[in-house]
C-alpha cells in the first residue's frame, strides 16, 4: 500500500516537473511575442496552444512531424538510460534517411525493406561511437557530434554520385540539389496509407506514426520487462556497480548505441518514405534529429513519454508555423529551448514539486522510487571511475 | 597566386577556430565543459554586427573605422560572457547536467536571433549585413608588394587576427603563469584539492565559463567576417569544429593553435579542390569536396582513439561540483 503511493507520487512529481518547465517556456515565449508585438501576443499563444487541434489537416501535420521525434526521442532516451548522451540522433537520422532511399530507389525495394535497411545503417553508425567510448573510453559526445557531420557529407556525396537518387534522373525536373519525389521513383517504397489520407483529409498521414508509437512500446517493454532492459539501466545508474554485479558493461554500452542508431535511423526513413519530403543536399545537420534531445529529456526518458512529449512538440510547432507571418516561427525555439534549460535542473523541480506533495510523508523515499529520472546525476560516480574519463 | 589565397584564407577561418577553442579549453580546464560554443558565437556575432549595422546608419568618422570594430569585438566578448553565465548559473549552482544545459543554449541561440533580427530589421529580413570597411585593406596600410607573404597576411585582414594572436599569448601567460590560472586548472583537475586549500571552486568555474563565453563571443565575430558579407544567425558548426580543435590541441593553447590551422586548412581545401592541380581529382567522384570536409573529422577520431590513454582531458570536467562529496 505504502509502496504504491509512493510510485504515484514519483510519476506526479515527473509529470510535474515537466508540466512546470512547458509553463516556464510557454511564459518566456509569450514575454518575447509580447516586446515583438503587444497587441498579437495573446493571440499568438492562444494560436499555438489551439492550431494543432483546429482541424483535420492541421492534425494530420502534427502526427507526420511527430513520427520522426518519437524514433528520435526514443534514440536519445534510450541511450540515456545507459547513461549515454547521443547527440548523433541527427547524424543516425540522416544515414537512415539515407539507406532508406538507396534501397527504395536505387534499389527497387518496397518500403518494409527500406525502413530495415535504414535501421541496419542507423545501428552501424551508431555502434561505432559505442565501441570508442566502450573499448577506448573516447566521450561520446565528442564522438557523435563529429560523426553527425561526416554523416551530413558522406551521406551528400553518396546521393550526389548516385544518378538515380537526384531528383533530375526522374525527368520531372531539372534541379539537382535534392533526391526524388518517392512516388515518381518507386511508389512501392512510399509508406502505405490505409484510408488516414481520406480520414484526415491530408497525405501528410500514413502507417508512419503507428509504427513508430508500436516501436515505443516495444521499447518499453524491452526496458522494463526484459533482463537486458534490466541491464541496461543498471549501467546507467552506476556503471562501476553493475560491473560488480558482473554485467557486462562494454558489452551493453556497444549494444546501446546500436539501438539508439537504430531507433534514429528509422526516424529517418519514415520522414522521407513518406513520399511529401525530398532529401536536399546541403552542409547543415537536419533539425529533427536534435529535437529528438527535448522530446527525451521532457519525457523523462520514459518511452511511453516520449509518444507523449513528441506529439507536444509537433503540435506547438504547427501552432509556430501558424504564427506566421506575424510573428517568426523560431519563437517555438525559443520555447523548446527554454524547456530543456530548465529540464535540464529538473532534479531540482522535482524536489520542490515532491516536497510540495509529501509534506507529510518522508520525501526521501519517494525520490529514491523514482525510477524514471535520467541517469545523467549519476555521472559523478561514472567519472570517479579508476582511469577516468578520457576521451 | 593561388597558395597565397589559399594560406590567407586559412588564417581568416583558422582565427575563430583558435579563439573559441581556446574558449573552450579555459571553460573545460575549470571544470565544465562547454557545448554551448556554437550558440555563443552566435549571440556575439549577433552583437556585434547589429553594431556594426548600426553605426554604418548612423553615419561614422571615417578615421576611427577599426575603433567601431574593436569595439564591436569588445560588445562581441561582453555579450558572450552574458550568454556564457546561463550555463554557468545552471551547471554551478544549480548542478544541472553540463552537456544538456550547453544543447539547451545552442538551440536558444539561433532562435533568439532570428526572433532579435526579424524584430529590428523588419519582417523577413533574416540577414544582417556587414559593411564592408571592417576589413583592414593592403592599401591602407601602405603595402604594396605581391608576393606569397603579402597576400597571405594581407589579402582578407581583419582586426580580429591580431587581437586573436594576442589573446592566444595572453591565454599562455594567464594559464601557466598566473595563480589565477594553476587555480583554475587545480579546479578541473580536482576540485575537492583545491577546495581544501582554499581555493573558491564555484568562483574559478564562473571565472572559467566567462572566460570562455567572451573568447566564442569574438570568435563568433572573427568567424562572421571571415565567412563573407552577412550573418545569418548562424555560425555553420564552428562551435563543434573548436570543440574538436580544443581536443585535437589536447586542452594546451599552442597545440591549439596548431590544430585549428589543420582544420581551417581542411576547410579551405575543400573549397578549393576543384582548381587545385596538384591534389588527387577523384575523376569518378562528382563532389570530391566531401572528402575534404570530412577528413579533419575522421582524423580526429583516429587520433582520440590511438590517443585515448595518454588523453590530458580535465579530470573533473563534467562533474558538478558538490562541497559535500569528497
Amino acid at each position: 500500500m505504502k509502496r504504491r503511493r509512493t510510485f504515484n507520487t514519483a510519476l506526479m512529481t515527473t509529470i510535474l516537473s515537466a508540466v512546470g518547465a512547458i509553463i516556464i517556456g510557454l511564459v518566456i515565449g509569450y514575454l518575447f511575442l509580447l516586446i515583438t508585438n503587444p497587441e498579437r501576443a495573446w493571440w499568438g499563444v492562444i494560436r499555438i496552444l489551439t492550431i494543432g487541434l483546429s482541424n483535420p489537416t492541421k492534425i494530420a501535420k502534427v502526427l507526420y512531424q511527430a513520427m520522426p521525434l518519437i524514433c528520435t526521442g526514443l534514440s536519445v532516451a534510450f541511450a540515456f538510460r545507459t547513461g549515454l548522451f547521443n547527440i548523433g540522433a541527427t547524424g543516425q537520422y540522416t544515414i537512415g534517411a539515407f539507406f532508406a532511399l538507396f534501397t527504395g530507389i536505387q534499389l527497387q525495394l518496397p518500403w518494409y525493406l527500406a525502413i530495415i535497411a535504414a535501421m541496419i545503417g542507423g545501428a552501424v553508425w551508431g555502434a561505432i561511437p559505442g565501441i570508442c567510448k566502450a573499448l577506448f573510453n573516447v566521450n561520446e559526445v565528442i564522438t557523435t557530434i563529429m560523426f553527425n557531420w561526416i554523416a551530413v557529407f558522406a551521406v551528400n556525396m553518396a546521393f550526389t554520385n548516385l544518378p538515380m537518387l537526384v531528383v533530375d534522373y526522374w525527368g520531372k525536373s531539372s534541379i539537382r540539389d535534392r533526391s526524388p519525389v518517392l512516388a515518381d521513383a518507386n511508389a512501392n517504397a512510399v509508406l502505405p496509407k490505409l484510408g488516414l489520407d481520406e480520414l484526415l483529409s491530408s497525405n501528410l498521414v500514413n502507417i508512419g506514426i503507428f509504427v513508430a508509437i508500436i516501436v515505443a512500446v516495444i521499447i518499453w517493454v524491452l526496458l522494463q520487462k526484459t533482463a537486458f532492459g534490466y541491464e541496461i539501466k543498471a549501467c546507467g545508474y552506476n556503471r562501476d556497480a553493475s560491473r560488480y554485479a558482473g554485467i557486462n558493461a562494454k558489452r551493453n554500452i556497444i549494444y546501446s548505441m546500436m539501438i539508439a542508431g537504430a531507433l534514429a535511423g528509422l526516424g529517418g526513413s519514415l520522414y522521407y518514405l513518406s513520399g511529401t519530403g525530398q532529401y536536399t543536399f546541403v552542409k547543415v545537420l537536419l533539425p529533427a534529429g536534435f529535437n529528438g534531445i527535448p522530446v527525451a529529456l521532457l519525457a523523462n526518458s520514459h518511452p511511453i513519454g516520449v509518444i507523449v512529449s513528441a506529439l507536444f512538440i509537433s503540435y506547438i510547432q504547427v501552432g509556430g508555423d501558424a504564427l506566421q507571418p506575424r510573428f517568426v516561427r523560431e519563437n517555438i525555439d525559443i520555447i523548446i529551448g527554454v524547456i530543456i534549460y530548465v529540464s535540464a535542473f529538473a532534479l531540482l523541480l522535482k524536489i520542490w514539486f515532491g516536497k510540495l506533495f509529501m509534506r507529510r510523508s518522508l520525501s526521501a523515499y519517494s525520490l529514491r522510487d523514482d525510477d524514471t529520472s535520467p541517469p545523467e546525476h549519476d555521472q559523478p560516480d561514472d567519472a570517479n571511475e579508476k582511469d577516468g574519463e578520457k576521451r | 597566386m593561388i597558395i597565397g589565397d589559399i594560406l590567407s584564407a586559412t588564417l581568416i577561418f583558422a582565427v575563430p577556430l583558435m579563439l573559441v577553442a581556446l574558449g573552450g579549453m579555459f571553460s573545460e580546464r575549470s571544470g565544465v565543459v562547454n557545448i554551448a560554443l556554437e550558440g555563443i558565437m552566435i549571440m556575439g556575432a549577433l552583437a556585434a554586427c547589429l553594431f556594426l549595422r548600426y553605426v554604418d546608419d548612423a553615419g561614422f568618422d571615417e578615421k576611427y573605422r577599426q575603433l567601431y570594430v574593436l569595439a564591436a569585438i569588445v560588445i562581441a566578448g561582453v555579450v558572450g560572457i552574458l550568454y556564457s553565465q546561463l550555463l554557468a548559473f545552471a551547471s554551478i549552482k544549480l548542478k544541472s547536467n553540463q552537456v544538456i544545459s550547453g544543447t539547451a543554449l545552442n538551440m536558444l541561440a539561433p532562435a533568439l536571433s532570428v526572433v532579435v533580427t526579424w524584430n529590428i530589421q523588419g519582417t523577413a529580413q533574416t540577414t544582417i549585413l556587414i559593411p564592408s570597411w571592417v576589413r583592414i585593406s593592403p592599401e591602407a596600410l601602405g603595402i604594396t608588394a605581391d608576393n606569397v607573404l603579402t597576400t597571405f597576411l594581407f589579402k582578407s585582414l581583419f582586426l580580429t587576427t591580431p587581437i586573436a594572436f594576442l589573446i592566444l599569448i595572453l591565454s599562455i601567460f594567464f594559464l601557466y603563469r598566473t595563480k589565477t590560472g594553476l587555480r583554475l586548472r587545480a579546479c578541473g583537475e580536482h576540485p575537492q584539492a583545491a577546495d581544501s586549500v582554499g581555493v573558491n571552486v564555484y568562483k574559478m568555474r564562473y571565472l572559467g565559463v566567462g572566460i570562455s563565453g567572451f573568447l566564442a563571443g569574438i570568435g563568433g565575430i572573427a568567424y562572421t567576417m571571415a565567412a563573407g558579407s552577412g550573418f545569418l544567425s548562424t555560425v555553420a558548426g564552428y562551435g563543434f569544429l573548436a570543440l574538436a580543435v580544443m581536443i585535437f590541441g589536447n586542452w594546451k593553447p599552442v597545440n591549439i593553435l596548431f590544430a585549428s590551422f589543420f582544420f581551417a586548412f581542411f576547410r579551405i581545401i575543400s573549397f578549393y579542390s576543384k582548381s587545385l592541380t596538384f591534389l588527387p581529382k577523384f575523376e569518378n567522384l562528382v563532389s570530391s569536396e566531401y572528402i575534404y570536409l570530412i577528413m579533419p573529422y575522421l582524423v580526429t577520431m583516429i587520433i582520440l582513439v590511438l590517443t585515448s590513454k595518454r588523453s590530458r582531458a580535465p579530470k573533473a570536467e563534467g562533474i558538478p561540483y558538490d562541497k559535500g562529496r569528497r
